[in-house]
């Protein structure tokens, strides 16, 4: 305690316990940040009794802003014809039910468990078609060319999704996520359905094939080793050049105050 | 040359004059008010880890207190700590250089590592030492240097002259004009090389940064898979694809002009405005097949590829400074530094159903230059 008493009051003493708060601030942010699981999708055929148990899940819980049945309402876009994948994206992300009306729905623990999205995708897909989930051959990385999944993502997603899949900033308030916690299925309904701001990259424009291309890619770049040591969020450039003009700068700053600052008389705490 | 004013700034206590810095041992504190390390006044007997007492000096000085001594053996150990630390470091660089091969990713990756952290360790010591030697041993004095004019003395200056005089009497360059003028030709070649050289960096670009290699009835084809586009393809409303031209889908020198997105609108959201060409109304939605339309890739500001499009907005945004072009009204810029909107590409459809360009752009794309006009 001592020590801290004798140090407490020097000059540099502020700056410290301000770098302090905001490394433990940014390393709790991170911690809860990085909860959350997944639930993995199981495609069983579709029987009446499912369709019927999705109608009473989403007449329970969804239909308050996209209708009774699915017709849509001021709150809600109509889901006739979304199909199945468009459930089991927005579900099996959390994203919908929705907490509230906004720029854009994060992702967050989904309120279901895999066969609730699924008879809920049943009965969204038995009122007018629309994409299907895909099965796990389908989007399985097994073999796939990973070098044209990269010439895909770079030209097509990557605009966005950022070259890594880290995510980033949109209009209005909007933002491209993360695909760093995307199981395979999500990232191939996401490219069939265009959930939210994002376009539609259909079957006819990107091949089934070339879809388990670009998500080979994504799955890959996450185990790809970082040769800077750190890879500050792999956003690229604005991140690094924040972190040395912010970060750098100001620890450049602290070490100029501290190498010109007048040493003081020890006075009487030097015979301690 | 320089004189040391020795004042102790914090307490505005008495100063003391030295006429010059006397020498030193290296590696030895310099005199200082205070000279820490110094148990006693006269230099002969005094032991203290090294510390060499200055003897013209130390009477003038208050003896330091058996604290400060302490502090300061304290100091010089942490200093030579350091100095120790980047020995061992440096070393460990040149091991890390020479054992560690970098003939894979992972090898390199190792490499860098070791050699990046000994650097970073041996450099942040050296400097952590030579400032923790100052700040704790070195005494906290203003030490004042006397400036003198840059010029040389007169004499110098016409010695200086004399000698260049005499030289140029010896080589008689005034007295023969032949080898003074012959000299100046031979290094003129030379001297305007540099220009012909700089003329080699041409063609002029001419008019190609007018056109790209779109021409009517080239086929699209989607970017990657390299397949042509049908309207039946690219079906469902929202969607978008980076397109280039048939025959040049690996020409990157091309592709940097051609490039083109196409984005796939429900019916009636299009609505392409007309605008005034000249004395004419012209309307561009007759470039559109079964509301697809193409635009350049190419940003009108300077030329990053545009692609961030939302489909519930219809805003085409350049990543690199946020001008968004609205992709339902003929990608008008509706904010950001673009000064025009993307060109669009005239599209059809050929005999066999599959979508071409009607026409190569009918304005330049990408950034402005100097003669669009």
């Amino acid at each position: 305690m001592s020590w801290i008493n004798a140090r407490r009051r020097r000059p540099v003493a502020g700056y410290v316990a301000l770098l302090l708060g905001l490394v433990v601030v940014g390393l709790l942010y991170g911690a809860i940040n990085r909860s959350g699981g997944i639930a993995q999708a199981s495609a069983p055929p579709a029987s009446q009794s499912d369709i019927n148990a999705g109608k009473d899940l989403f007449q329970a819980n969804c239909s308050s802003c996209h209708g009774l049945d699915a017709q849509g309402t001021t709150q809600g876009p109509s889901l006739i014809g979304a199909g199945a994948a468009a459930v089991y994206f927005q579900v099996s992300t959390g994203r919908m039910p929705a907490k509230e009306v906004g720029a854009e729905n994060d992702r967050k623990p989904p309120s279901f468990d895999a066969q609730q999205i699924s008879q809920m995708g049943d009965w969204v897909a038995s009122l007018g078609g629309g994409p299907a989930i895909p099965t796990a051959e389908q989007v399985s990385t097994e073999g796939a060319d990973t070098a044209l999944g990269e010439q895909l993502f770079s030209t097509n997603c990557a605009q966005c999704h950022g070259f890594a899949g880290a995510g980033g900033a949109l209009t209005y308030g909007k933002n491209a996520p993360p695909l760093t916690e995307s199981t395979p299925t999500q990232i191939y309904t996401a490219m069939l359905t265009g959930p939210e701001a994002m376009p539609v990259f259909g079957d006819g424009s990107i091949s089934p094939a070339a879809k388990r291309d670009i998500i080979a890619y994504i799955v890959d770049t996450r185990v790809e080793p970082n040769p800077g040591g750190f890879s500050l969020g792999r956003t690229g450039p604005v991140t690094e050049g924040l972190v040395i003009f912010l970060g750098g700068m100001a620890f450049l700053i602290l070490i100029a105050m501290w190498i010109t600052a007048k040493r003081r008389d020890p006075g009487p705490q030097g015979t301690e | 040359m320089s004189d040391i004013e020795e004042t102790d700034g914090s307490e505005g206590a008495d100063v003391s004059h030295g006429p010059v810095a006397p020498h030193r041992v290296i590696g030895t504190p310099p005199p200082a008010p205070r000279l820490l390390g110094a148990t006693e006044p006269a230099g002969a007997g005094s032991e203290g880890a090294g510390v060499v007492a200055v003897a013209e000096h130390a009477e003038e000085l208050p003896p330091p207190t058996a604290a400060e001594v302490l502090r300061a053996n304290r100091a010089e150990k942490v200093v030579a700590a350091c100095f120790l630390i980047a020995f061992i470091a440096g070393c460990g660089f040149i091991a890390a250089y020479v054992g560690l091969g970098v003939h894979s990713v992972d090898k390199t990756l190792r490499s860098n590592l070791a050699l990046g952290t000994s650097l970073t360790v041996a450099l942040l010591a050296l400097g952590a030492g030579a400032l923790l030697w100052v700040r704790h041993l070195m005494p906290d004095v203003e030490i004042v240097e006397e400036r003198h004019d840059l010029q040389s003395n007169p004499t110098d200056r016409a010695a200086f002259q004399e000698t260049f005089k005499q030289g140029a009497g010896y080589s008689q360059v005034v007295k023969r004009p032949l080898i003074r003028r012959t000299l100046l030709l031979g290094t003129l070649p030379l001297v305007a090389a540099p220009l012909v050289l700089l003329r080699d960096l041409g063609p002029q670009p001419g008019t190609s940064l007018r056109h790209t290699v779109w021409s009517p009835g080239r086929r699209l084809l989607y970017y990657g898979t390299n397949t042509p586009v049908t309207p039946a393809s690219f079906s469902a409303p929202g969607s978008m694809i980076t397109i280039v031209p048939e025959g040049f889908q690996d020409n990157q020198e091309e592709l940097v002009k051609a490039g083109v997105i196409l984005i796939k609108f429900r019916p009636g959201e299009l609505n392409i405005p007309t605008r005034t060409q000249g004395s004419t109304l012209v309307s561009t939605m007759n470039w559109t097949v079964d509301n697809i339309v193409a635009y350049s890739k190419i940003c009108t500001h300077i030329g990053c590829p545009v692609a961030l499009y939302e489909q519930t907005t219809h805003h085409i945004l350049c990543p690199c400074h946020q001008s968004t072009f609205d992709a339902a009204t003929g990608a008008t810029v509706i904010f950001g530094p673009a000064a025009r909107p993307l060109p669009q590409l005239p599209l059809t459809t050929n005999a066999e159903g599959y979508l071409v360009a009607k026409s190569d752009f009918t304005q330049p794309v990408g950034p402005s230059f100097w003669e669009r006009g």
